[in-house]
């Protein structure tokens, strides 16, 4: 239990996918001007990621690891493939759930639903989670069940919501300034970006 | 032939990849914290672009239009391993320093806006020349933001010392927060604005 609260704090505030890792980045810029849709776009990465990593555990530790179909045999090469084939799949099964219970949060979604396959923090997360595996059992970052990889999930997924509700805020109020025309928009989010990352870096000596 | 220049040279410069249409972000700060993993990087995206680019082009006519997205991932994905297994025994530390973004070139928004945006319409040595174009531009924003981040963070290029020791010795410091995360984004954001200073039909308005 005292291990599952750990991980999931560390991975909210230390490990944070956009601050640290810069994962999902793209959609993290492009969808974050105004509160509303990256809320929506905030949960739906949260969901996609607390179905797609229990999945993807189960497959790398069941199916591809060593010695696990076959005696001998090591699949775990094959492992970026069919992540992304279950990412995608989910992701369609996703867009096809809000299509049919909430046509308003699909309008505003539009596009970036289908990207949430092309969505770094999704397959990152999964690599993350398939580097901790072979971590010592002692570590916070150790990832040692289905339970911890939900709270791995949860973590991120909320460190990454955090991340973007709180830019879009910032970017509604931004565009009223007069900043100089060429750092206008994309130069003025990055450097935002970039404060906000070193307010973050403060959780890192947190000791959890 | 002028064509095929023209579709090498402009996401060099004003159709860049990473600094004007914003893709691929995610890995292009990541890995900047030192120029070798920045031009391993570079090149690999470089190879894996041109190679599913071409790919995809040839195929363009005999995919189902429905299941276009799950074909491009799953030859990105391909070529993604191969890469990363050559990495693994051929560049071992790059590969390690590289850690999880090699696998990350498979979700790198360039690969899928190019195969969408150029491979699916255009023919195989288009999407080649298309490919090694985008590919470069990515490298050169990531040899540009590493080259600043080294230097100034570590004093070296390289792994190599260049910044002279008499210099330490009157006071001089290494600026360890240039290899923190957020100073990646903060040069980025930093290029960008010189770049729209300098062609102002790039500024949004």
């Amino acid at each position: 239990m005292e291990h599952f609260i750990s991980l999931f704090v560390r991975s909210i505030f230390v490990d944070n996918m956009i601050f640290a890792f810069f994962l999902g980045m793209c959609s993290y810029l492009a969808v974050s001007k105004n509160v509303k849709t990256a809320l929506g776009l905030g949960l739906a990465v949260i969901f996609v990621l607390c179905v797609t990593l229990p999945v993807n555990y189960l497959l790398y530790t069941k199916v591809l690891g060593p010695d696990c179909l076959v005696e001998g045999v090591d699949l775990s090469f094959l492992s970026f493939i069919l992540f992304i084939a279950v990412i995608a799949g989910i992701v369609q099964l996703v867009e096809m759930v809000v299509e049919k219970f909430s046509p308003s949060l699909y309008a505003s979604l539009g596009i970036f639903l289908p990207l949430i396959a092309v969505n770094c923090a999704i397959m990152g997360a999964s690599l993350f989670m398939q580097q901790r595996i072979t971590m010592s059992p002692d570590s916070t970052q150790y990832i040692g069940g289905v339970s911890d990889c939900l709270a791995y999930a949860l973590g991120s997924g909320l460190g990454w919501l955090l991340a973007i509700v709180g830019l879009a805020a910032i970017r509604e109020k931004l565009s009223y300034n007069a900043a100089p025309a060429a750092l206008k928009g994309l130069g003025l989010t990055f450097i935002t970006v970039g404060l906000m990352a070193m307010a973050f870096m403060c959780f890192s000596g947190l000791k959890i | 032939m002028s064509n095929l220049k023209e579709t090498f040279l402009t996401p060099l410069g004003l159709n860049n990849p990473v600094a004007v249409q914003v893709l691929g972000i995610c890995s292009a700060l990541a890995v900047t914290a030192q120029l070798e993993p920045a031009i391993v990087m570079g090149l690999s995206v470089t190879i894996i672009l041109a190679l599913a680019n071409v790919v995809i082009s040839l195929l363009r006519n005999t995919i189902p239009n429905r299941i276009r997205i799950i074909v491009q991932l799953v030859v990105v994905a391909t070529l993604v391993t191969i890469v990363s297994e050559v990495l693994k025994a051929f560049a071992y530390d790059v590969s390690v320093a590289l850690s999880v973004y090699v696998g990350l070139i498979i979700t790198n928004c360039i690969l899928m806006g190019r195969l969408e945006a150029f491979a699916m319409a255009n023919g195989p040595v288009d999407s080649l020349v298309d490919g090694i174009g985008n590919g470069l531009g990515y490298a050169i924003i990531l040899v540009i933001v590493a080259f600043i981040r080294e230097l100034f963070g570590a004093g070296t290029l390289f792994g190599y010392q260049v910044i002279p020791d008499c210099l330490y010795e009157a006071g001089y410091m290494n600026c360890g927060l240039m290899l923190m995360p957020p100073m990646a984004l903060i040069i980025l954001g930093c290029i960008i604005w010189a770049m729209r200073a300098k062609n102002p039909e790039l500024q949004e308005k």
